[in-house]
């Protein structure tokens, strides 16, 4: 029983807005999609900063808005009454007030006055230091931070975060990912986290929806929906699937053995002990296929798997072979459809992977 | 004394009636400025044309609309005499209504200028932390247009400072009640007293030159 049931259908001159979604009531539900695509303003109608005429949205059984129905009078909840906290892309703190004072505006006006959780966001998200600046003193990193431990601080039902990364260098960002991994893990509350860049999904999400042209074209638990072969075409181009590993050891020549279901996969050097859950991603791209094991190959990875699906691509000559590694574990391949033609592959038969990369996500 | 007892008084009337319009006209023009600077309705062009009509009006104009309507006939001139308060013409409080519409327009303009600056975007995040419009009107909009208050006051105050042309025709010149700085000046002129033109002018010259020069001296940008 999904927790969060949104609606919503919008008409602007040149876009229009048509989405069903059913999100869980845990986890991060990455929005994904690329610029016009619709899901910033989604999360606006979810924070009722938008209004979809005709929009509904059922919060844990609470309804923020329902006026689709036809009756006289429908529910719309305004902003400020819905529980729910917003982290905007770019700067968002009050210039006026310094971080503590920033913090307590939304503490003081969500009944938080006793500060419930104050000194554990704090913590959290690194800011004790910061607590009596102004926010023109703070890196970008920080006042994202900032503005995060702002919406915790209002005991929020649902964490809408709109690319809060997406204004930061590379080098914020990476500061900042730490944090938001540990948000994942910590906060029992679902959060939707709109991005277009592929690596932040990858890292953060439990969930993946897709959209393209306002509308949702995929949407299920993350690494199901990579690895399916039928995604439009905007998306083939980045085809690639996340798996979870376990780290198992440490080879003697710097690499480091990470199991995987239906394999192995040896990388570069990770610093992490055995047991350790890691996410890597291995793009479609970087997956070629073989009928044997073969020994003269420098490609270390290979992994034997049953081919699940063939589907042409957009670029000509191409095709995405869906393979199944183990039970509901799959990898994608990019092939040449002359390849395959030489190769007789099809769904049913039994293929070598050779994985060329292999990213780690954390 | 350097200037005499008719020309403080003066001073003290001028100041008076500056600051009273200028208390007055934020209380007023603050939301006409809020509203004209956040609404997408088709009366937002005539409005605002309204509220700037005083800058390019000649002060006759207008003081001799404002005297009809407060006039014994006119529509303000029945209501305050329904309420027995007489008529406002000719007297102080008549001087007040006439300069917050004079000034209005040096109110409104700054203040509009300061919330469009502001931007939806301080608003949203308020709402998404429980504020209401209201609350967050009064907690964000508000200290985020400071700037813009100090500029709007300033000038309000000034303005109503440098007024001549209405108050000659709605207050006409009496003195301690409607005789402000400027009819003093001129009357000084008239009766050729030109030592005691000059000592007044003197002291408005060195004013305006002072309030520009604090308007100009003052930016928030240079906060700490």
């Amino acid at each position: 029983m999904s927790s969060i049931e949104a609606s919503f259908q919008l008409d602007y001159p040149g876009f229009s807005l048509d989405v069903n979604l059913r999100l869980p009531e845990k986890g991060v539900t990455a929005l994904f999609g690329h610029s016009g695509s619709g899901k910033t303003t989604v999360l606006r109608c979810f924070a009722g900063l938008n209004r979809a005429p005709k929009g509904r949205l059922v919060v844990e059984g609470e309804v923020w808005q329902d006026e689709g129905n036809g009756r006289a009078k429908g529910i719309f909840l305004p902003t400020h009454r819905r529980p729910l906290g917003l982290v905007f892309q770019e700067a968002s703190l009050f210039p006026h007030l310094s971080v503590r004072q920033n913090l307590e505006y939304g503490m003081k006006r969500s009944g938080n006055k006793a500060g419930d959780g104050f000194e554990a966001s704090v913590d959290l998200l690194g800011i004790r230091p910061l607590l009596e600046r102004g926010p023109e003193r703070l890196s970008g990193g920080e006042r994202q931070r900032v503005a995060i431990a702002r919406a915790l601080l209002t005991r929020p039902r649902l964490l809408l975060m709109d690319e809060p990364l997406a204004a930061l260098d590379l080098k914020r960002k990476l500061e900042i990912l730490p944090y938001l991994e540990k948000l994942h893990d910590e906060l029992d509350i679902p959060v939707l986290y709109v991005s277009h860049a592929p690596d932040e999904v990858a890292r953060l999400a439990d969930h993946l929806v897709l959209m393209e042209e306002g509308k949702v074209v995929a949407s299920g638990p993350l690494m199901e929906t990579l690895s399916r072969a039928d995604l439009p075409s905007a998306f083939a181009d980045d085809a690639g699937v996340v798996l979870e590993a376990r780290v198992e050891g440490q080879e003697a020549d710097g690499l480091t053995r990470l199991a995987i279901p239906g394999g192995r996969l040896l990388v570069s050097r990770v610093e992490a002990e055995p047991g350790k859950t890691l996410r890597c991603r291995i793009h479609a791209r970087d997956v070629s296929l073989a009928l044997t094991a073969s020994t003269d190959s420098s490609i270390l990875n290979t992994l034997p798997a049953r081919v699940a699906a063939v589907v042409a691509t957009d670029t000509p000559g191409h095709v995405l072979v869906q393979l199944e590694l183990a039970e509901g574990v799959r990898l994608l391949a990019r092939i040449t459809e002359r390849s395959r033609a030489a190769l007789g592959i099809g769904p049913g038969l039994a293929v070598v992977a050779q994985v060329k990369a292999v990213a780690l996500l954390a | 004394m350097f200037l005499t007892d008719a020309d403080l008084q003066s001073i003290w009337l001028t100041a008076r009636l500056a600051g009273i319009t200028t208390l007055i006209l934020f209380v007023v023009g603050t939301p006409v400025a809020w509203w004209l600077a956040r609404t997408r309705s088709p009366w937002k062009g005539p409005i605002g044309a309204v509220v700037a009509l005083p800058l390019v009006l000649p002060p006759s104009v207008l003081g001799f609309y404002l005297l009809l309507a407060m006039g014994p006939n006119g529509p303000v001139g029945q209501m305050t005499q329904a309420l027995g308060l007489g008529t406002l013409p000719f007297t102080f409080w008549g001087l007040v209504v006439a300069s917050v519409f004079y000034s209005f327009p040096f109110m409104v303009q700054p203040l509009q200028n300061a919330f469009e600056a502001i931007g939806e975007r301080p608003l949203e995040v308020a709402a998404t932390l429980r504020a209401s419009p209201l609350d967050a009107f009064f907690s964000v909009a508000l200290p985020l247009a400071k700037p813009g208050f100090v500029t709007a006051g300033i000038l309000t105050f000034a303005h109503t400072v440098g007024e001549f042309g209405v108050v000659l025709m709605i207050g006409g010149n009496i003195p301690g009640v409607t005789r402000v700085a400027s009819v003093q000046i001129y009357d000084h002129v008239e009766a050729l007293e030109y030592m005691d033109a000059h000592r007044l002018a003197g002291v408005m010259l060195v004013f305006s030159f002072l309030v520009l020069l604090a308007l100009y001296a003052w930016r928030p940008n240079g906060r700490k």
